[in-house]
């Protein structure tokens, strides 16, 4: 017989004009993305863009108005079943009980897979293992910090061994220690051949981790490539000049053309297109009697593409 | 039939994680063991001295036990609108639904715990009533008849609390529940004989559940007969069930849909 599979094997996710509405407010305006099996997406865009509601969509918590989204083959609205057989979800809120310890939590959702009384201690304790919680297994959840809740979290969705794994801005609030640590457990688990599509707000996450970022502001797609295309794209040096009065900032905005102003920290940053481009901009300053403190180049982060992208969007 | 036995499972640890959530919480702890004894306090020492039991004719400790009982397991039933409404408004939801269970075990969880632990309260509370003086006069069968009701009452009124759990949006009002189910047994033939309440009220406390509940209870635990109140009681109860549980699955199928 012959099975014809709707996506190629290689794609875990393929989503395709994806639609959502909000009592008449549009969330997510068409979106189209593909998350090669074995890699890490980064869904990149601010509060509001239609992130969260992309991986509820993608996890079948919540029906799309419209577009098809296939997930590890299969369609999350008519086989939504089939679909969470092979995912697992981090959402942004605990999805934990505060009230249990780490390891209680791990054992009732094990036994939840239907794995047995010995095989799922086993599982919880191999996890935590993992995970780096054994010294607080048997700790309240409700006494961890926010880095171990997440980790805790992210246990809780590897019981199931899942070939796609969800992760709704995994990081967001933690501490910088914390947040690394949790990096490396994400690459561990890239590593181990899970496919991974992560949201955040933090454009060095994606730049970290990311084969390919997509980036979404007001429930549309704005680019999606791979982190280092998206900085070429973006193209030149940045050149970062501090202004010796926070006043001329919009002084020096209107003299030059795309400068990304920054008033509190008394910064004008524009891309140079070479050292005649750079010359005539520091002129361009003196001419208009605006004092430069101090000046600097720098290579372009995924913030620039960032701006670029969201503000061109806006 | 393997899929019911997977669901009873389901089922089970989902009953065991609600206990365990109950011990590890002052409030549960207060709730479940020390209310029913300050309760059957208060009212046998503090209003039982100025209020006469009326034409039954019983000492105040034998007229309000039954209505100390429902309260007792009722107050700690009526919180499992918290319960339900934490689950919701908190992440564990998203959990629940992405494991391969049936959505009907997590409120059918929140109900069976419930049972459990506010059965225990009415015990505790009778323990109580018993070391205050009660003397209950009942055979086996009576005991199994009184375990039967007060496990019914709280059936219902976890149902019920689910229902309104899965209705409101918030945890502080899914716990406004508790005050209507607490104050039931106020307004009824359990704590002043209804026949000295003026008329409204006492119409209201001969058709309101909680008497023919509390009517039967002391016909059981006394020695005297029930008359038409247990078919009543068991009437409400058996309604109470029939009616809430189905919209509680139904709700929370609506809640929880995608």
């Amino acid at each position: 017989m012959n099975v014809i599979h709707s996506t190629p094997l290689t794609e875990a996710v393929r989503v395709r004009g994806l639609t959502k509405s909000f009592g008449g407010a549009r969330v997510l305006a068409g979106i189209d993305l593909t998350v090669p099996t074995g890699s890490l997406l980064a869904l990149l865009g601010p509060n509001g863009s239609g992130k969260t509601t992309t991986v509820r969509i993608l996890t079948t918590l919540l029906a799309p108005d419209g577009g098809s989204a296939i997930v590890g083959g299969h369609d999350v609205t008519r086989e939504g079943v089939a679909v969470r057989r092979v995912i697992g979800l981090t959402a942004q809120q605990a999805t934990v009980d505060g009230l249990l310890t780490g390891r209680e939590n791990l054992e009732l959702f094990a036994g939840l897979y239907h794995l047995g009384g010995r095989q799922a201690r086993r599982r919880a304790a191999e996890l935590l293992e993992r995970f780096d919680l054994t010294a607080a297994a048997n700790r309240l959840v409700s006494t961890y910090s926010g880095g171990m809740r997440r980790r805790l979290d992210l246990a809780a969705s590897m019981i199931s061994n899942p070939r796609i794994l969800f992760l709704d801005e995994p990081t967001t609030g933690l501490d910088p220690r914390s947040r690394a640590e949790l990096w490396s457990v994400i690459r561990e688990l890239l590593a181990s051949g899970t496919t991974i599509l992560l949201t955040t707000q933090y454009l060095d996450e994606a730049d970290h981790l990311a084969d390919r970022v997509v980036v979404i502001n007001g429930g549309r797609v704005v680019a999606d490539d791979s982190p280092a295309a998206l900085k070429r794209q973006v193209g030149s040096e940045r050149l970062v000049m501090r202004l010796s009065l926070a006043d001329d900032v919009p002084r020096a905005g209107a003299a030059l053309a795309d400068a990304h102003l920054d008033p509190d920290a008394r910064e004008v940053t524009v891309a140079v297109q070479g050292p005649r481009h750079l010359r005539k901009t520091l002129d361009l300053l003196d001419h208009a009697g605006i004092g430069v403190e101090h000046v600097a180049l720098r290579a372009p982060t995924l913030d620039d593409v960032f701006f670029e992208l969201t503000a061109a969007a806006a | 039939m393997s899929a019911l036995v997977t669901s009873a499972g389901d089922l089970r640890r989902l009953v065991v994680r609600d206990l365990r959530r109950e011990l590890r919480v002052l409030d549960g702890l207060i709730v479940n063991a020390a209310l029913p004894v300050i309760i059957m306090l208060l009212f046998v020492y503090v209003f039982g001295g100025a209020i006469t039991t009326g034409s039954s004719g019983l000492s105040y400790i034998d007229f309000v036990v039954p209505a100390v009982l429902l309260m007792s397991g009722g107050y700690g039933a009526a919180l499992s609108a918290v319960n339900i409404s934490e689950d919701l408004t908190g992440g564990m939801i998203d959990r629940f639904r992405t494991l391969p269970i049936s959505g009907w075990v997590v409120p059918a969880g929140h109900v069976v715990a419930s049972v459990v632990r506010n059965v225990a309260s009415s015990a505790i509370a009778l323990l109580a009533a018993i070391l205050l003086g009660f003397r209950p006069d009942a055979t086996l069968i009576d005991w199994a008849l009184v375990l039967a009701l007060v496990a019914g009452y709280v059936l219902a009124m976890s149902a019920l609390a689910v229902v309104w759990g899965l209705l409101v949006s918030s945890t502080q009002a899914a716990g406004a529940f508790s005050f209507a189910v607490l104050f039931l047994p106020y307004v009824s033939d359990g704590i002043v004989p209804a026949e000295t309440m003026p008329g409204v009220l006492r119409d209201f406390a001969y058709n309101q559940p909680a008497t023919p509940i509390i009517e039967t209870l002391r016909a059981l635990l006394l020695d005297r007969p029930v008359g038409s109140s247990g078919a009543v009681a068991a009437a409400w109860l058996i309604g109470a069930v029939v009616i809430s549980v189905p919209v509680a699955a139904l709700l929370f199928r609506r809640r929880t849909a995608a």
